[in-house]
């Protein structure tokens, strides 16, 4: 069963017209599928399949821990963004409703090798000398 | 993707409730910079990087 709406594949294939270099998502899910695992994968699919500039790579979380802890990834589902090198970008959940539109935009930005934020976010940034994790916890709506 | 040193977690909370108990979410989005500092509601890209060195102790 598809999980995106028509209209929105066309108006995520017009966001990903921009994208000029490549992208892979990887996923994280299990052999025994949560509901949630299988619904992400099948999203991811179907995202992957809008832009030839994107391909995804599935591993399951328990038979490839390996890739699992190289990435961090320590909850399923995991969604990780590599453009040219690992970002450091992950979305773990189902990523519906508004999460959608910010993992399209993130693709994109990949995609683009710009991470589309204000001169003085960029300045700010580069003060940053140690490791920093960021957790961003909201809701689908 | 600005910087080399963030990593970034997007989290669905009602998928991971633990996490939701663990740093006491009242409202989303609630973000969290390295376990420790929190932040409530939606925040200009300029003002999560000062949290961020705030946080860093700068």
């Amino acid at each position: 069963m598809a999980v995106l709406k028509d209209k929105d594949k066309e108006k995520v294939k017009e966001i990903f017209k921009g994208i000029d270099n490549d992208v892979t998502i990887v996923m994280f899910t299990q052999e025994v599928e949560c509901p949630h695992c299988e619904m992400t994968r099948t999203m991811l699919e179907e995202v992957a399949g809008l832009s030839d500039r994107i391909s995804l790579e599935v591993h399951d979380f328990v038979a490839d821990k390996d890739v699992a802890e190289t990435y961090g990834v320590d909850k399923i589902p995991a969604t990780v963004l590599i453009g040219e090198k690992d970002y450091g970008i992950r979305f773990y959940g189902v990523p519906a409703g508004y999460e959608f539109t910010v993992l399209i935009e993130e693709i994109r930005d990949a995609g683009k090798r710009d991470p589309g934020l204000s001169k003085e976010a960029m300045a700010e940034l580069d003060k940053v000398d140690a490791p920093v994790h960021v957790q961003v916890l909201i809701s689908p709506t | 993707m600005a910087s080399d040193q963030i990593t970034a977690d997007m989290i669905e909370g009602s998928e991971f409730p633990y996490l939701v108990n663990k740093y006491n979410v009242q409202g989303v989005p609630h973000t969290v910079i390295n376990e420790e500092h929190s932040l409530v509601g939606p925040h200009k890209d300029v003002e999560l990087a000062k949290e961020i060195l705030k946080a860093l102790g700068k």
